[in-house]
């Protein structure tokens, strides 16, 4: 994965993440909290994607699209960081 | 080491800008196998402390530092001959140099203290941080001292806006030209005197620090802390522990180059690089030592240990994610109370 979860990030099934490095919380809706665990269980976003789609009744472009997003997102939080 | 022990403890001022007395007894308190009786130390009739019976079992007025020290130790040879005092904690910086001073009489007394050495205070005062940095191989933004407002023109052609105005003890203020420089200078000035200290000022987060060193150049204890909610006295109202590596780091370095001996809360920030500065060293326990505490490390009742010589091992670990979150509380107080202590100076 270009982009990888910092490893100490924790997330709660509600949605809560918390950096502990910096003591900065945020929270995330459920299908965010399902993107930061599969981030942290496989190593591309290949794999991440197809997990979504098969997950969820969604076509691929607008994953990819929402994904990269996404991941964009958590890297201007420090949340993640280039591989 | 005795199993009840008597320990004085001043800074009980528990208000907006708390004093960390009462933290710091609660940490006594919690101290597992020793029996603490606390003897407030207050320097005003109304400090919160002196009315929380429950934490603190009895009080005495002393005379301000500024008072001299002998009338200060004075006051405490009395208070001793009452108390039989074991130790004594003091926890405002206004009154550390006097303690610092006194301590080996107290020593004398068979008072213990467990305070930084003379130099070790007086070499990271606020207006010689920079040359502290430079000699520990720490990063400290760039400040000078100024005696006179008349070098503020010429003093500000080191630095860039904003720059932050600081008091030599307390307070600090975010400068954005040289007007706000001249305001600040004077609202300082006129609370606490001269010099002001002006200091480059680094964007970024600020982060804190808890930390005991043994005098002999080991961390026994570092709790980082985030701020989560500040006054608009710029104090901590939340805040949470932190994992965070470079803080610990940095504060190892510090204490192992200068050989700290006692409590200390140091103030760090991080810039958009990640590059930690050093921006303030206070010479004892912060309001929000008891956060520490809860996350597992009770420094205060180990700088009591190691004042009793007693052998402590460096705590190794502490809850992540732990926050305190203060509040306020009207304490019913009884008149007999207040005129005890107003007027016999004991309560």
């Amino acid at each position: 994965m270009r982009i990888k979860l910092k490893s100490n990030i924790a997330v709660s099934d509600n949605g809560f993440v918390f950096d502990p490095a910096t003591g900065d919380s945020y929270s995330v809706n459920p299908i965010g909290v399902d993107i930061i665990r599969w981030m942290k269980t496989y190593d591309t976003e290949a794999e991440v994607i197809n997990q979504i789609i098969e997950t969820y009744d969604i076509d691929s472009k607008t994953v990819e699209k929402d994904l990269y997003d996404f991941l964009n997102l958590l890297q201007n939080y420090q949340l993640a960081e280039n591989a | 080491m005795k199993k009840q022990l008597t320990i004085a403890v001043s800074g009980l001022n528990n208000t907006d800008n708390p004093g960390p007395g009462i933290p710091v007894i609660r940490a006594l308190k919690d101290w597992k196998g020793i029996d603490v009786r606390i003897i407030g130390i207050s320097y005003d009739h109304l400090e919160p402390g002196l009315y929380m019976h429950d934490l603190v079992d009895k009080s005495y007025s002393v005379p301000f530092p500024s008072e001299g020290a002998d009338n200060l130790l004075l006051r405490l040879e009395y208070i001793h001959e009452q108390e039989q005092l074991d130790f004594i904690f003091p926890n405002f910086d206004a009154e550390l140099f006097t303690f610092i001073k006194l301590a080996p009489r107290l020593e004398a007394m068979g008072i213990k203290t467990y305070l930084p050495e003379l130099e070790q205070f007086e070499e990271r005062q606020k207006y010689r941080l920079y040359e502290y940095g430079e000699k520990y191989g720490l990063n400290v933004p760039k400040s000078t001292t100024i005696h006179s407002i008349s070098e503020v023109p010429e003093v500000l052609k080191q630095f860039e806006f904003p720059v932050v105005v600081k008091g030599k003890f307390y307070d600090a203020y975010i400068a954005y030209n040289q007007e706000q420089v001249y305001s600040y200078f004077h609202k300082i000035q006129a609370k606490w005197g001269l010099p002001i200290i002006l200091q480059q000022f680094v964007y970024g987060n600020e982060y804190n620090v808890t930390a005991l060193g043994d005098g002999k150049g080991n961390t026994i204890g570092a709790v980082p802390m985030r701020k989560k909610f500040i006054t608009d006295k710029g104090k901590a109202w939340a805040g949470v522990t932190l994992d965070e590596p470079a803080l610990i780091d940095m504060t190892k370095k510090l204490i192992s180059a200068s050989k700290w001996r006692g409590g200390m809360e140091i103030e760090l920030i991080k810039d958009k690089n990640n590059k930690l500065f050093l921006v303030e060293i206070n010479p004892r326990f912060p309001a929000w030592v008891y956060l520490p505490v809860a996350a597992g490390q009770n420094m205060p009742a180990a700088a009591v240990k190691l004042a009793f010589g007693e052998n402590v091992n460096a705590f190794t670990t502490y809850d992540v994610g732990k926050l305190f979150v203060r509040y306020s509380f009207d304490n019913i107080v009884d008149l007999s109370d207040f005129q005890k202590i107003s007027t016999i100076g004991e309560l």
